[in-house]
């Protein structure tokens, strides 16, 4: 009985020396966000994976962002001139820019971590041939002098998706571009409080009240960055009916990206907006491999282009036709470069006959297609399951051959044919922000051996894509693009398979959600 | 005594040596390479290739294996290839949310299967009999999802009575924690009294057939303290041994009710891990786990001398 005592004394002293911890944290405005995944890289260099993309957009400013209308906005920097050359870039911070552990942000932060950047980004790699230095003049102002004049210089530094070259403190962006950094220190909006992630389930972050906003109003990543609230607390829930309920229930403010068959679950409950913020949604693709028979062959290629049905596709991965759109060009539609130019073998009613004929034609005998599938992934899952369908509808000896996602990644790396652990078409997806351009639409280039798995070997599209960076006009940009996208269909470097949306669920006293490809947490207001 | 548990502490030593020999095997000939997923999905057969150079990932076998083994002899199960946070930090953020979890389902499923084992045990044929046969049956039958969804329909969102999701540790409040852990403990606890009010009245039924039960029947002592003095206490051992294995999997096997309500534990740590192929993670947890599991199995085999008398180690 005494024993009894003593251990209800125990609990009761816990409980009440956890009371006034409970209690502030009562008083504060807590954020509770559902995340698209689970956070487990803190280095946004280190990996293009967009849920690390996101924390760093939390903890991390950048020196220039992208609005909604395209255009390259200072952010950190105040003011910046370009000499008459296009040589040699003078930039100068903010005043006031200071890093979470309360050091100033100066220059030689900002030129290490645009070099550590430029190591990892293709965008950052293709700035830095062009560079010839970085140069602190002093902690406010540094310069970029080049080459060869780059015209893509701002848009390099304002890159919205992964990589984002964010600024870090010049301490930890010394770290080898390919080690995976721990230390979360920034100078965004947000700081991250290491101590209460845990992995797997909850990532905390409180305001920066260091941070100083800029005036104008929040567009995309550009603008003031705002905060709301006190805290943010990402609460992974891998369950989708888990984080149905919890949203449901109150137990969640925001969920991310919600899958599409809970929707209408979610659209009955008063208190619930199921609403598309992201205005560029995604692309998904079918991608080849080029080292072996079949798609080693152009032609081949071109004839899946006739078999594939975007709308198909769309509802497969969106489930209605209100979360997507076919997007017949290898630019994220909705943005300037994308058109229909050259488009036709992927448009409108589909030709199977065509499509055989393109067999024939290029001397298919009946190779096998080993398709590599993640069932853990619907995204990639259902596209692979119509593409089976649609490469057996014209005659091919396709089959499936399933595991989860980190076997996939990993054998796509694998170089050997289909017969020795390799394989010939893999299915996944970008954000619309990095398929807007030649400069970030990474699936297209035919570097060979460098390139994207699958190593298309293409010199004629790094011509065409040589020849857009070198544009100096819009129009002389759309005109180059325009021709990179009418050589795409003819080497056919992926096959789009549409646009979608996965939409962003919020109970109803959340206001602020900042329309943008990027799910961003300033200007959030919890009422 | 003494020198049994001694013997069985040895051989748990052994045991965990052979599975962490094994476990690293078993990790090195699956497919799936962390460098890939680390990188993500943009990344190029060169920033692949680089970031295992890194990791170290391309060092011959037996170099790994005993950089690893050095380690672990110095008390360091290494760090997570992609949180960079010591793997000992990671098991023991979850340590809390399993242990309560398993805890609590643990002492539900005792003080309700044992019960009813016993009543139906007393009541053999009766409908008090068939009911808990019939719930024993059903226990058996709802996945363990299908019955956390139902439980989370009704109590959190019809009733709001009790959260959907989430952990609160016992530091923040007794209250917040138990109310977390009713739904899971409950979804889990359903299999596991099932079983165990399955067994309970097979090994009653066994003991109340025997000759001593009749005796004590015949001098006339009470039902009641003929059933939990004598028929209980001699039908314990096979209850103790399920319950016992019941533990083990408990620690280990709640994956599926960590992950749909949410909730850091053990299971989910292990399951994230081995999708994204943390190494350290899933040796660390695999040789914990074992461990644990001969400890438990110790623990069992030591408790039947609690039960029966005649039994001496």
């Amino acid at each position: 009985m005494r024993r009894n005592l003593r251990w209800f004394a125990g609990i009761a002293l816990v409980a009440v020396a956890a009371a006034p911890w409970s209690a502030t944290l009562a008083q504060q405005k807590v954020l509770k966000f559902i995340p698209q995944a689970d956070l487990r890289i803190l280095d946004p260099i280190a990996t293009t994976a967009y849920i690390t993309r996101n924390h760093g957009y939390m903890v991390y400013d950048t020196l220039f962002a992208i609005n909604e209308k395209f255009e390259v906005k200072p952010q950190m920097v105040d003011k910046h001139e370009v000499s008459k050359d296009g040589l040699t870039y003078t930039f100068t911070l903010r005043d006031g820019l200071k890093f979470h552990d309360g050091q100033p942000v100066k220059s030689a932060d900002c030129i290490a971590s645009i070099e550590r950047w430029a190591k990892r980004d293709a965008l950052g790699q293709k700035l830095s041939e062009a560079t010839e230095s970085w140069k602190a003049v002093n902690d406010k102002t540094f310069t970029l002098k080049l080459k060869t004049p780059f015209p893509l210089t701002l848009d390099a530094l304002a890159k919205p998706s992964s990589n984002v070259p964010f600024i870090m403190p010049e301490r930890i962006a010394k770290t080898d571009a390919f080690k995976n950094i721990d230390d979360p220190t920034g100078s965004g909006p947000f700081k991250m409080v290491k101590s209460e992630w845990v992995p797997g389930n909850k990532v905390v972050y409180v305001k920066n009240t260091d941070y100083v906003p800029r005036k104008e109003a929040p567009s995309w990543a550009s603008g003031g960055k705002v905060v709301k609230v006190d805290r943010v607390e990402w609460i992974y829930i891998p369950d989708s009916a888990t984080a149905a309920a919890a949203l449901n229930a109150g137990e969640a403010d925001i969920w991310e990206q919600m899958p599409p068959d809970l929707i209408p679950l979610l659209s009955k409950n008063k208190q619930v907006v199921v609403k598309n913020i992201d205005p560029l949604g995604s692309m998904g693709m079918i991608r080849f491999n080029f080292l072996h028979p079949p798609f080693n062959n152009e032609k081949i290629r071109q004839a899946v282009l006739y078999a594939v049905d975007q709308n198909d596709y769309v509802i497969g991965i969106a489930g209605d036709k209100k979360n997507g759109k076919p997007c017949y060009s290898y630019f994220t539609c909705g943005t300037p470069l994308s058109s229909e130019v050259s488009a036709e073998p992927l448009k409108g009613k589909r030709n199977f006959e065509k499509a055989k004929q393109l067999l024939k034609e290029g001397g298919y005998k009946g190779e096998k297609v080993v398709i590599i599938d993640a069932t853990d992934q619907p995204i990639v899952h259902s596209q692979s399951l119509l593409t089976l369908e649609n490469l057996k509808k014209i005659g091919m000896n396709a089959e499936i051959q399933a595991g989860d996602w980190g076997t996939l990644i990993t054998r796509r790396a694998v170089k050997e044919p289909n017969d020795k652990g390799g394989w010939n078409i893999f299915h996944t997806w970008l954000v619309g922000p990095d398929m807007v351009n030649p400069a970030v639409n990474f699936p297209i280039r035919g570097t060979g051996e460098k390139a994207w798995f699958g190593w298309p070997s293409d010199p004629k599209m790094e011509e065409l894509r040589e020849a857009w960076f070198k544009a100096k006009t819009p129009a002389e940009s759309k005109a180059a693009a325009d021709a990179v996208q009418k050589r795409a269909f003819e080497f056919v470097p992926i096959i789009p398979t549409g646009q979608f949306i996965l939409p962003t669920a919020y109970r109803t006293n959340i206001t602020g959600l900042i329309i943008a490809p990027i799910n961003l947490l300033w200007n959030v207001e919890k009422k | 005594m003494l020198a049994y548990v001694v013997r069985r502490l040895f051989a748990t030593i052994v045991v965990m040596a052979v599975v962490a020999f094994v476990v690293f095997l078993l990790l090195y000939l699956t497919p799936g390479d962390p460098a890939a997923i680390l990188a993500g999905d943009a990344a190029t057969s060169e920033d692949i290739r680089k970031i295992r150079e890194k990791l170290g990932l391309d060092d011959p076998f037996l170099e790994r294996f005993g950089q690893w083994l050095w380690r672990l002899l110095h008390g360091d199960l290494g760090v997570s290839i992609f949180t960079n946070l010591p793997v000992t930090h990671l098991i023991a953020q979850r340590v809390e949310p399993t242990l309560s979890l398993t805890f609590c389902t643990l002492v539900i499923s005792i003080l309700v299967a044992v019960p009813l084992g016993v009543v139906a045990a007393a009541r053999a044929g009766s409908w008090m009999d068939r009911a808990v046969m019939a719930f024993s049956v059903g226990g058996f039958s709802v996945p363990v999802f299908v019955l956390a969804y139902i439980l989370i329909l009704v109590f959190s969102i019809e009733l709001e009575w009790l959260p959907v999701q989430g952990y609160r540790p016992i530091s923040e409040g007794v209250w917040e924690w138990a109310r977390h852990l009713v739904l899971p403990s409950a979804a889990l606890g359903t299999v596991y009294i099932a079983l165990i009010a399955r067994i309970t009245r097979a090994s009653m039924l066994d003991v109340l057939a025997q000759d001593y039960v009749r005796t004590a029947q015949a001098k006339g002592l009470a039902p009641g303290g003929i059933l939990i003095g004598h028929a209980l206490k001699n039908a314990a051992v096979p209850i103790a041994t399920v319950i016992g294995i019941g533990v083990a999997l408990l620690i280990g096997g709640a994956i599926v009710t960590e992950t749909v309500f949410a909730l850091p534990g053990i299971g989910r740590l292990t399951v994230d891990a081995i999708l994204r192929r943390d190494y350290p993670i899933i040796q660390g947890v695999v040789l914990i786990f074992s461990g644990t599991y001969v400890l438990i199995n110790l623990a069992v085999d030591l408790s039947y001398m609690f039960f029966d008398p005649r039994i001496r180690y």
